[in-house]
């Protein structure tokens, strides 16, 4: 039987009800111990019978067309073959559902996959590769940096009032262009693939986070049906978007392996990982922000300038939560996307809040300068009461809490006058910034069975990239079939498992979670009617069932294994309801007045996400948004060569993510709260919050140290050291 | 090319092309993919091991070098019902999310705690010749080699703290 929910009404707290008391509290990740161990297996480390090796050829060329010579390879120890057939051009974008865009021979940024090149080893294979002659024709009419683009398309937002108006009108404005570069998601596990056929029938273990949609990518980069592949990615070594779409060493190892009649296993090289997959946009953004003599908005703008290739279905969504977070009559947005020579532009970790944030939050740190109100309180002054734009009620929404208890615990009241903290050669300041991101709830399905015996299974396709999905769903189970958590196994990572929601867009906890708790529902539902009681009156703890004056072990009421599946779907509180995740992020850093060099010493995130899944876990959710903040904030670029748009520093030593030296003291808060328009758990997204304004709470710290305004990201010294006093 | 390797207290002989690293010979040919490639370039940490007790990254060495050395991988500290004490810290403290640095870090962790031992100095210590203290910023200088996108560092070092003693760390703590 199946528990459909389609989410048109706000729904009771049954979590709030259920007595083992196992959710939200810290547990640690079941699947730990096999992380530990080095015996959790990712998709490059599993074997087949007869595996060949094979090895991604890059193009060497910005923009024209190539062939492969492979009577330049063909005699060369272990060669088993090239191939150039099906090739995608690079990452499919998250939730497409079809094949990224299939170039034949065609070449339209430096570093496209243009070739696999399979041996029986890995060393045989890099070397044909690297010997491997392409014969290349080179266009001239490569255009690969902004100041290149002769033409930005217009955008095509509406405008709200009138901004220019409320500019000239207004007591305080501020009118500034930021610009961040582009961003690599740099998961710890490169894509890996290792196809295998058996007939028609393909088998994939990939490095993916949503398999629904991955399966649909494959099937269609392949030109078969999906119903003739099955994917598995039981441990996913991160994503952060970058393994929302199917890769190109997918359809690389299918079709050597189809071509070979034997599995053939690509792992990308963490160069090709830089070039192949898709990559954050740069942005250029204008914002505007008009207020009246109390800090009042009276209309705000963003307008952003970005680029991509030609055909993706994604843009970068700078002004995502520009819509919602801050009130203001007059409002203007602009999206201008260039099309580049570049590697594709796509989802990387919070993607719009990401940027957006960062200008948004600057922006308003600069507004409360100029007006001499304290930023947190010129927050608070501008919360609105309904959506702004489209006068849609919020569902909860405790951003003045996060910034106001955030501000106590942080001790924000320490703060002082910018350029005034002097410790040593090091100047001191403290910096805040909003977070916002938008809730998202999407289809998913899971299967949920309890056993005579008090042990029970969770089986989803859902996958696990880190963000702590084998312990929440277990955790739920448990919570709602009274079990300790250890007695739930869930199985995740196999297309042939219900289909879920997939890990993207921070949706992944509740979507399916509330398919767990469905299927765990129904499961109360025949327990109760075995029992002889309502299932309003069943209680059910530690494998034991007591209602209606009756109490029996789990084991007397069941001669088999019941098992029902639950199925959740977004509805009309999506539409009644404006949801989002809120929160604030603080940050004490230290800016070196001889260098100009920053060190974060400390940040605190206050976060406010409905129910928290399991305090521990969301933690650590957490932690990475404040560290990529910081990353973000002062460290991480992506170089592309205005000539040729080659990714410069396409590597782990070049392209700078935060290491552990670079972060200070964390702490995080979780505003208690519950959001009933959300999902049936009343639970929403933690993992992009905790980045969205975490860079700005930084660079706004910055200017509270040493009076310098980054406006240019990152803040590496070169932009900080010039402006000191 | 025949070599003979000690992985984890046991002798591997293994017939290699030369241009295989370490890393490869255990991920490829001895089927332990405990040690993780995330950059092949010695950038990321994820292939830390001991190589005769000091912690090197597998991805950066050529097999054939190793002729007769010792070598430890994560395979070699313990299993998932019987955890060493850093294994079942990084468990407790959730000193990791996706796991594919873990076994890096957990490895690099039993080689810094050694090189506290021997007083080896790193960047951030004051005194280049006193007995390093065993404080946050040594640990955290000292771990900066192992990447970790999900930024669990703030875990990693609880861990490494927690552990410090159980896993026979003798240099003294730092007076926090």
């Amino acid at each position: 039987m199946t528990e459909h929910l389609k989410m048109d009404q706000v729904q009771p707290h049954l979590l709030d009800e259920t007595g083992q008391g196992v959710l939200s509290v810290p547990m640690p990740r079941p699947e730990g111990p096999l992380k530990v161990t080095g015996r959790a297996p990712y998709a490059a480390e599993y074997k087949a019978e007869g595996m060949a090796t094979g090895v991604m050829v890059r193009a060497a060329i910005t923009k024209g067309t190539y062939a492969v010579d492979t009577a330049s390879v063909e005699d060369m120890p272990g060669y088993l073959g090239v191939f150039t057939d099906k090739m995608v051009r690079n990452a499919a974008q998250g939730t497409m559902g079809t094949n990224p865009a299939q170039m034949g021979d065609k070449i339209l940024y430096l570093g496209q996959p243009i070739a696999v090149v399979v041996a029986e080893t890995f060393e045989q294979a890099r070397d044909i590769a690297a010997v491997l002659k392409v014969d290349y024709t080179e266009d001239d009419d490569a255009v690969c940096d902004f100041d290149g683009v002769s033409d930005w398309p217009d955008s095509d937002k509406p405008d709200q009032g009138d901004l220019d108006q409320a500019m000239s009108d207004a007591t305080f404005t501020v009118d500034s262009m930021y610009t961040t570069k582009p961003h690599n998601s740099a998961a710890m596990e490169p894509h890996a693939a290792l196809a295998e056929w058996d007939g028609d029938k393909l088998t994939l273990h990939g490095s993916l986070q949503m398999l629904g949609y991955n399966r649909d990518e494959v099937a269609d980069s392949l030109g078969i049906d999906a119903k003739n592949v099955r994917l598995l990615a039981p441990y996913v070594g991160g994503g952060f978007g970058s393994k929302l779409g199917m890769s190109p060493d997918c359809v690389g190892a299918a079709v050597a392996a189809k071509a070979l009649g034997r599995p053939v296993r690509v792992v990308l090289s963490r160069n090709n990982v830089f070039e192949m997959i898709v990559l954050r946009t740069a942005t250029r953004q204008r914002l505007r922000l008009a207020a009246d003599k109390d800090g009042k908005l009276l209309g705000l703008g963003q307008e952003n300038w970005q680029s991509n290739l030609p055909d993706e279905p994604m843009a970068e969504p700078v002004d995502l939560a520009t819509h919602f977070l801050y009130g203001g009559e007059n409002r203007r947005y602009g999206q201008h996307v260039a099309i580049l020579n570049r590697p594709a532009s796509g989802s990387v970790r919070a993607p719009g809040e990401a940027v957006g944030m960062l200008a948004l939050e600057n922006a308003m740190d600069e507004l409360a300068e100029k007006s001499g109100i304290d930023p947190i309180e010129l927050r608070l002054r501008n919360i609105p009461e309904k959506h702004p734009e489209t006068g849609v009620q919020y569902s909860a929404r405790s951003l003045a809490e996060a910034l106001t208890e955030g501000a106590k615990a942080f001790g924000w009241d320490k703060r002082q006058k910018a350029g005034t903290r002097r410790e040593g050669e090091w100047y001191i300041g403290m910096g805040v910034a909003s977070a916002a991101r938008t809730n998202i709830l999407m289809e998913s399905r899971a299967n949920v069975t309890l056993n005579p015996d008090g042990t029970a299974l969770v089986q989803t396709d859902m996958t696990d990239i880190g963000t702590g999905t084998y312990a929440i769903l277990g955790q739920i189970a448990a919570e709602m079939l009274g079990l300790d958590p250890q007695k739930v196994t869930v199985e995740l990572g196999d297309t042939d498992l219900p289909k879920s929601s997939g890990s993207g867009g921070s949706w992944g906890a509740a979507s399916a979670g509330s398919s767990v708790f469905l299927g765990a529902k129904a499961i109360r539902r025949k327990l109760a009617e075995r029992l002889g009681c309502d299932v309003e009156a069943l209680r059910l703890q530690d494998g034991v069932a007591t209602g209606g004056n009756n109490r029996r072990p789990l084991a007397e009421l069941m001669d088999a294994p019941i098992t029902e599946e639950g199925h959740i779907e977004p509805g009309q509180t999506d539409e009644d309801f404006h949801q989002a995740g809120y929160g604030a992020h603080f940050a004490e850093v230290a800016v070196n007045a001889v260098t100009g060099e920053v060190r974060v010493r400390r940040m605190l995130a206050a976060m406010a996400a409905g129910r928290i899944l399991n305090h521990q876990t969301a933690t650590s959710q957490v932690w990475g948004g404040q560290i990529w903040g910081i990353g973000t904030a002062l460290t991480e670029a992506i170089e592309h060569d205005p000539r040729t748009g080659h990714v410069v520093n396409n590597d782990l030593a070049e392209y700078h993510v935060p290491v552990n030296l670079d972060v200070g003291d964390l702490e995080v808060m979780f505003i208690d709260e519950r959001d009933d328009a959300s999902s049936p758990i009343q639970a929403k997204g933690i993992g992009e919050l905790g980045l969205s304004g975490a860079g700005a709470a930084v660079t706004n710290a910055i200017y509270n140290a040493c009076g310098v305004r980054v406006y240019d990201y990152p803040a590496t010294p070169d932009r900080i050291f010039p402006h000191l006093p | 090319m025949q070599i003979t390797l000690t992985v984890n207290g046991a002798a591997r002989e293994v017939d290699i092309d030369p241009r295989t690293t370490l890393l490869d010979v255990m991920r490829h040919h001895l089927d332990l993919t405990g040690s993780k490639k995330g950059c092949d370039h010695g950038q990321c940490g994820a292939c830390t091991m001991l190589v005769n007790g000091r912690r090197i990254n597998g991805c950066l060495s050529l097999a054939v070098m190793h002729d007769g050395d010792e070598i430890t991988t994560i395979e070699g500290l313990g299993d998932p019902g019987n955890l060493s004490p850093l294994q079942a810290a990084f468990v407790r403290n959730d000193g990791y999310q996706c796991g594919y640095c873990t076994p890096g870090q957990i490895m690099s962790a039993k080689g810094m705690y050694d090189e506290f031992n021997k007083g080896w100095p790193s960047h951030v210590s004051d005194d280049l010749t006193a007995e390093p203290n065993f404080s946050t910023a040594e640990i955290k200088e000292r771990m900066s080699g192992n990447l970790c996108r999900c930024s669990a560092y703030p875990g990693i070092c609880k861990a490494i703290e927690e552990s410090a003693e159980e896993e026979g760390l003798t240099t003294r703590k730092a007076a926090e």
